[in-house]
């Protein structure tokens, strides 16, 4: 029989009603399985397994009672470290909030336990999101379940890596540039960034409030959708939440793609890309084309600009978002003369040094004199991306891509060289600057046994397109490799 | 074009207290990144309105109603010290 830790969400509630399993056995074979895998991996920043074992007990108690709070109740999930958990520490990966206890929840945190669903802990991460590898985490780096000298992407490596490894059955990250995505494809799971706007924002540790985006990590595409389904929705407490009806989600997820428009990303295919992964991309346009879909190339000429208005916009935001760590109201505190000396010590050795590389970087092209230059006109760049995904939009319904320029890169590899690790998010920042919904699939293994996953990109709001995409594709790739630390292979700690 | 950059003077905007050996560094690097995300300069945007956010919204408003807040004892048991229901910080005031 299969592991519980190894099920599906899908799997797992069925067997929950059926009786097969308790949420109590859910949670045990999870934290069972962190129990061997965190010593390799280290993706969990805190497993409170009292209050997982708590949150099982009190699902089983409802199911018992006959109350049904759908596909998630009784579900171990974990949450990326920069979702505020009332109660328990939340770090965003820094030194500068190492111990810090929200007095509240974020509303994706509220929702899921709305549903009974069972939070594990807190997910290691890049500091506040900024990074591709999870090596930036003040706490250590994470490793990847497919080959732990490797890293998991990033920014939420942490969650990655657990669900790819079995200590939760699902977990929540957030995008900014490719955060979800690009960690998704190098562990073979599924991971959604959904449209700007769908998911509520308030209670995640903000980066660059324009792009950030909140979505899931899970096995299949189906448990995916379930995931968004239980998480979107307007929120008056993130002034940016979309205001109209929540889109539809998984009414297609068994509709195929005959007759679908499919707009390959030329600027994405070829030079730059592993020929690995671009060979195994070449082969899925092809199945999707086989399927009954209408495949072409389409152009984006403004997207070979993306990253670098990426890399001017993220950290503008980002300075002025991370100005409130300031050692007043709550983390760390070095003492200085003046409340201004304390603040600047504090700042100084509160925050890692991908972060204050980036509070730099967005001062700079924020100041008078350069911001015309550098942000003013990374805006500007912005819109053209924009321009050319309505144009593309016209020709065709979805497009796709590779998520990741490569498979999983050793650990240490581009740690000395900012430029070679920011590449790591070609393929999926122009998403972000859209404001568009996104999602990697996995679709096979490289010669070194490491994952190599599919992006699809769909208009604002058209969650549903993407997800019946997804579902061919996860259908025809019919990828089902497991990594060896989630099997019975396992070497001791 | 070569960037330069003061950033000595971008520190202090940005209230971090570096090292000499730091500032210059970070000072280095960014000026790669500038140089770098200076491409975007090469993109003819002339009449083109910048995006500073992908949804079309201006002002989100909601009903002036009473509304919990957040406990304020919970609240200033975050702080790295606290007086009463103050925060307490060192002086204000520099030396000038």
């Amino acid at each position: 029989m299969t592991d519980l830790a190894d099920l599906s969400i899908a799997d797992a509630g069925a067997g929950l009603r059926s009786g097969e399993f308790t949420a109590r056995d859910l949670v045990d074979a999870a934290i069972t399985r962190a129990a061997v895998t965190e010593a390799h991996l280290h993706a969990y920043l805190t497993l409170d397994q009292d209050r997982a074992r708590a949150g099982a007990d009190a699902a089983d108690a409802a199911f018992a009672a006959g109350e049904d709070r759908g596909p998630l109740q009784g579900i171990p999930i974990a949450l990326k470290d920069n979702m505020s958990t009332r109660g328990m520490e939340t770090t965003a990966g820094s030194r500068i909030l190492a111990g810090y206890v929200p007095p509240y929840d974020a509303t994706v945190v509220a929702k899921l336990q709305e549903h009974h669903a069972v939070i594990m802990g807190k997910t290691n991460l890049d500091e506040y999101a900024m990074g591709s590898s999870t090596e930036n985490s003040a706490f250590g780096p994470t490793r990847n379940p497919w080959d732990t000298d490797r890293v998991p992407g990033g920014s939420s490596g942490g969650s990655a890596a657990v669900v790819a490894a079995g200590s939760a059955l699902a977990a929540l990250g957030s995008d900014t540039g490719g955060s979800i995505r690009q960690p998704a494809s190098l562990c073979g799971l599924v991971g959604v960034k959904p449209t700007y706007g769908v998911v509520s924002r308030y209670g995640l540790i903000a980066f660059a409030s324009s792009l950030d985006q909140i979505g899931p990590f899970t096995r299949t595409v189906t448990d995916a959708a379930t995931m968004l389904e239980a998480i979107a929705g307007f929120d008056i407490r993130d002034a940016t939440s979309y205001r109209g009806d929540t889109p539809d989600i998984s009414s297609l997820l068994d509709a195929g793609v005959a007759g679908m428009r499919i707009g390959i990303v030329k600027e994405l295919s070829g030079d730059g890309i592993d020929p690995q992964v671009d060979q195994a991309c070449a082969a899925m346009y092809k199945a999707l084309a086989d399927a009954g879909a209408v495949v072409s190339e389409v152009s984006l000429p403004a997207s070979e600009y993306a990253l670098s208005a990426y890399y001017l916009i993220a950290p503008a935001e980002a300075s002025a978002n991370l100005a409130r760590f300031d050692g007043v109201r709550y983390g760390l505190r070095v003492d200085g003369e003046t409340t201004e000396d304390m603040m600047a010590q504090t700042r100084a050795e509160g925050f890692g040094p991908e972060v204050t590389r980036r509070i730099l970087l967005g001062t700079y092209a924020l100041s008078a004199g350069y911001y015309d230059a550098f942000y003013g006109q990374a805006q500007k760049v912005r819109t053209l991306v924009r321009n050319d995904f309505a144009a593309a939009y016209e020709k065709v319904d979805v497009l796709v891509s590779p998520t990741s320029p490569t498979t999983a890169f050793p650990i240490g590899e581009r740690t000395e060289d900012p430029l070679s690790m920011y590449y790591a998010d070609v393929c999926t920042i122009a998403s972000n600057l859209a404001g568009d919904p996104s999602g990697s699939v996995p679709i096979g293994l490289d010669d070194g046994g490491l994952p190599i996953g599919f992006q699809i990109m769909a208009p604002a709001l058209h969650e549903a397109q993407l997800f019946r995409v997804a579902a061919e594709v996860e259908r025809l790739a019919g990828f089902d490799a497991r990594p060896a630390l989630a099997t019975s292979e396992v070497l001791p700690a | 074009m070569p960037v330069e950059i003061d950033i000595a003077k971008v520190a202090k905007l940005a209230r971090l207290a570096l090292s000499e050996e730091e500032l210059v560094g970070y000072g280095a690097q960014l000026v790669d990144i500038l140089e770098h995300a200076e491409r975007v300069g090469a993109l003819p945007t002339d009449g083109v309105t910048p995006t500073s956010h992908p949804l079309p919204m201006t002002n989100a408003f909601r009903l002036d109603e009473v509304r919990p807040s957040l406990d304020r004892d919970e609240v200033l048991e975050q702080a790295p010290q606290r007086d009463g229901e103050f925060f307490r910080v060192p002086r204000i005031l520099g030396e000038s």
